[in-house]
């Protein structure tokens, strides 16, 4: 199978689109002569040209919610978020207009959209430029909000997601873009609503989405030395959830550590750790342990950005704590 | 309506240096008195020093983040800061190093702040993008387009209400006048200015690109200046390759703000002589040429040739001033090295007033 980087999958996935589907455009910030930002849309401009690859000015809620529109008329547009910090700035058009239409018209509206974009941290950008927001758009009905870990993923979710017949917010891991792995050729999807096992185990569920996913296999390798047998399991799909794959997991291994890097109040985590305690109760020998970013801005200087975010030996130690067993 | 004030003179105006003729001529306002010229130049050239060394820290890793700096449009800050009063507030937007050490910061405190370090402008906190140092009036440093607009103006309204004669600099780039933000805050701006509540200076950098987005591939309505006249605000253009030009509309400009409490804007047309950010290295969207001509029109060399023509400074004196800014800027480097990473008990502070 051909290997390639995450971001070519999603430039494969929305390029092979366009080409099977007219009504497929991209709108954002210099995506198309520039090459977009992070490359994702690179030279995509040259086979679509400028009325499917549409370059826009600095104006997120004028061209979020002018997607919207396009949406309401019959077109699937994909908006891209140069980062996921800008959507602050559509947020109204995303929530009020893009999430309920469908609702408040009585069925009558579709609004088959994507929005997609780098989400979360760990390059010193400091407060404004830094935010994890799964939990923030997970909590608004009618959103769905995803975020791939593999190429294979990435390529499979972008699929999906532009079929959706409501609006997606695909959260891609920024800090993965360069990362690869076994891209299948041609058409083929990864449903929502379905978590991944990316490492299987028997001791403890490691629990988490987006950048983390890799950290968490390095830890489950770091703990296999120590005699712990953690199991991995990638969400990929946060809103709608599978409750189904982390409740199977618990009842096998009876503990879960949930890892990310957004804020602990009012979080995926907190969810996660919700939906355990109400449908895997009499199977937890632990408290759930919730391994998330420190509740301030996140800081530029690196030895605080390190400190802001959870680490590795953070969730050794949390593994730890709900195997009842010493640090080392 | 704009303003008209330099009408009849003779002035490079258009938006290509081409177009401006290949004339040498200087213009015809009011010549600097050459040791005064000489300041500004020793300050310019502090500048680019500082931004070529940041560059060289970022392509070295020592310097994380976003990395935007600001040469080409040296004269434009410059000339404008020079207007500044204490008691008046000065906002931008990220690429915000420029206004920093014109308005007194350290060059040492500025670089350690893009090096991370607790001895930074604002403790290693904020980065590159979020400069401040309000003691010295500069209220900021932002890094979401438009964002500061706003702030700018309630600012300007702040320093009314509570009768002061402060005026607020308000710095924005032609990226940033299509966000919502500006419209809305100009709007503001020129209804609280009808009574007098707002005194926003708005200098509109149009360095020609947001990103990689020409002005003409970002509106149909290119005579960006015209944008403040939906609002009631009246507006003038300047050369902002011209020390000279900005210094004469920078003060004319501020005194108005000052004296009527009324908005004004200033749209300086400029350069950015390098990429958009210090990462960036693709520069499709313009030609190696355009970079090239306009580099003829770099501010700082333009100085530098008034100060030779005038007669009154040798190369010697100008070769003196770039060997002491190189000395200033290698010792801020040291500076930024050698200081101590901030303290961990920092990462907690300042998120409220009381510490949690
Ligand atoms: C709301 C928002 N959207 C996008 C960005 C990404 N971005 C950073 S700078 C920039 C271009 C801004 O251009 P301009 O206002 O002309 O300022 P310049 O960089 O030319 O000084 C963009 C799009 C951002 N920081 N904020
Ligand atoms: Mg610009």
């Amino acid at each position: 199978m051909p290997v390639k980087t995450y971001r070519d999958a999603l430039r494969d996935a929305m390029a092979e689109e366009m080409r099977r589907d007219e009504s497929v455009v991209l709108l954002g910030e210099d995506i198309g002569v520039y090459g977009g930002t992070h490359l994702v849309t690179n030279n995509l401009i040259d086979e679509f040209g400028p009325t499917r690859v549409i370059d826009t000015p600095i104006a997120e809620n004028g061209f979020t919610g002018a997607a919207i529109g396009m949406a309401m008329g019959g077109m699937r547009p994909i908006v891209e978020m140069m980062t996921w910090n800008f959507s602050f700035l559509a947020a109204d058009q995303i929530i009020q207009n893009a999430a309920k239409l469908r609702y408040f018209s009585g069925g009558q509206v579709s609004v088959p959209l994507v929005i997609r974009g780098p989400n979360g941290g760990g390059v010193q950008l400091s407060a404004q430029h830094t935010h994890s927001l799964e939990g923030f758009y997970g909590h608004f009905p009618g959103l769905t909000v995803v975020s791939p870990v593999t190429p294979h993923d990435a390529k499979g979710m972008m699929l999906t997601a532009i079929r959706e017949p409501d609006p997606v917010i695909f959260l891609e891991a920024g800090a993965l873009y360069g990362t690869k792995g076994e891209v299948e050729d041609g058409d083929y999807t990864v449903p929502f609503g379905k978590a991944r096992i990316a490492r299987e185990g028997t001791d403890v569920s490691l629990i988490s989405y987006g950048r983390q996913v890799p950290m968490l296999l390095r830890v489950a390798e770091t703990l296999e030395g120590e005699g712990i047998d953690a199991e991995v399991i990638d969400l990929r799909s946060i809103r709608p959830f599978d409750s189904e794959t982390i409740v199977n997991s618990v009842k096998k291994t009876n503990r879960a550590v949930v890892v990310q890097e957004q804020w602990r109040w009012f979080s995926v985590a907190s969810e996660v750790a919700a939906i355990l305690q109400e449908q895997a109760f009499d199977y937890l020998d632990a408290p759930v342990e919730r391994v998330s970013g420190a509740e301030v801005p996140a800081p530029y200087a690196r030895n605080l950005e390190l400190a802001a975010f959870p680490n590795e030996q953070q969730i050794a130690e949390a593994v730890h704590r709900v195997l009842y067993r010493k640090d080392n | 309506m704009a303003t008209t004030q330099n009408e009849g003179k003779k002035r490079r105006t258009a938006t290509t240096p081409a177009k401006r003729g290949a004339t040498a001529e200087r213009q015809d306002h009011q010549q600097l008195d050459p040791q005064k010229l000489l300041d500004f130049y020793r300050k310019m050239v502090e500048i680019r020093l500082f931004e070529d060394a940041a560059q060289k820290g970022f392509r070295t890793g020592k310097i994380g983040g976003y990395l935007h700096v600001y040469s080409g449009q040296e004269a434009v800050a410059t000339g404008f800061l020079d207007a500044y009063e204490p008691g008046d507030r000065i906002i931008t937007a990220y690429r915000d190093h420029a206004h920093a050490l014109l308005l007194g910061s350290t060059p040492n405190e500025v670089m350690a702040e893009l090096y991370g370090k607790g001895t930074g402008l604002v403790k290693g906190k904020g980065g590159s993008m979020h400069l401040f140092d309000v003691k010295n009036g500069f209220w900021g440093g932002y890094g979401i387009v438009g964002g500061h607009i706003p702030l700018g103006v309630g600012m300007a309204y702040s320093l009314r209400y509570l009768k002061t004669d402060g005026i607020v600099q308000l710095y924005l780039g032609d990226g940033a006048i299509h966000n919502g933000a500006f419209h809305e805050a100009a709007n503001l701006a020129g209804l609280w200015g009808r009574d007098g509540l707002n005194p926003t200076l708005f200098i509109l950098e149009n360095n020609q690109y947001g990103m990689g987005t020409s002005v003409e591939r970002a509106t149909a309505q290119t005579d960006l200046g015209a944008k403040f006249d939906s609002y009631g605000i009246e507006h003038e253009k300047v050369d902002g390759m011209d020390l000279d030009a900005v210094l004469e509309v920078a003060h004319r400009a501020a005194k108005r703000v000052r004296e009527s409490g009324k908005p004004y804007a200033v749209e300086a047309l400029t350069y950015r002589l390098v990429p958009h950010g210090a990462a960036d290295f693709l520069e499709k969207y313009r030609t190696k040429e355009e970079v090239r001509e306009w580099k003829q029109r770099d501010p700082i060399a333009l100085v530098e040739h008034e100060l030779l023509e005038s007669g009154e400074i040798s190369e010697e004196q100008i070769s003196q001033i770039r060997d002491e800014n190189k000395k200033l800027i290698d010792e801020a480097v040291k500076f930024a090295e050698e200081s101590p990473e901030p303290d961990l008990s920092e990462l907690k502070t300042d998120v409220y007033a009381t510490a949690v």
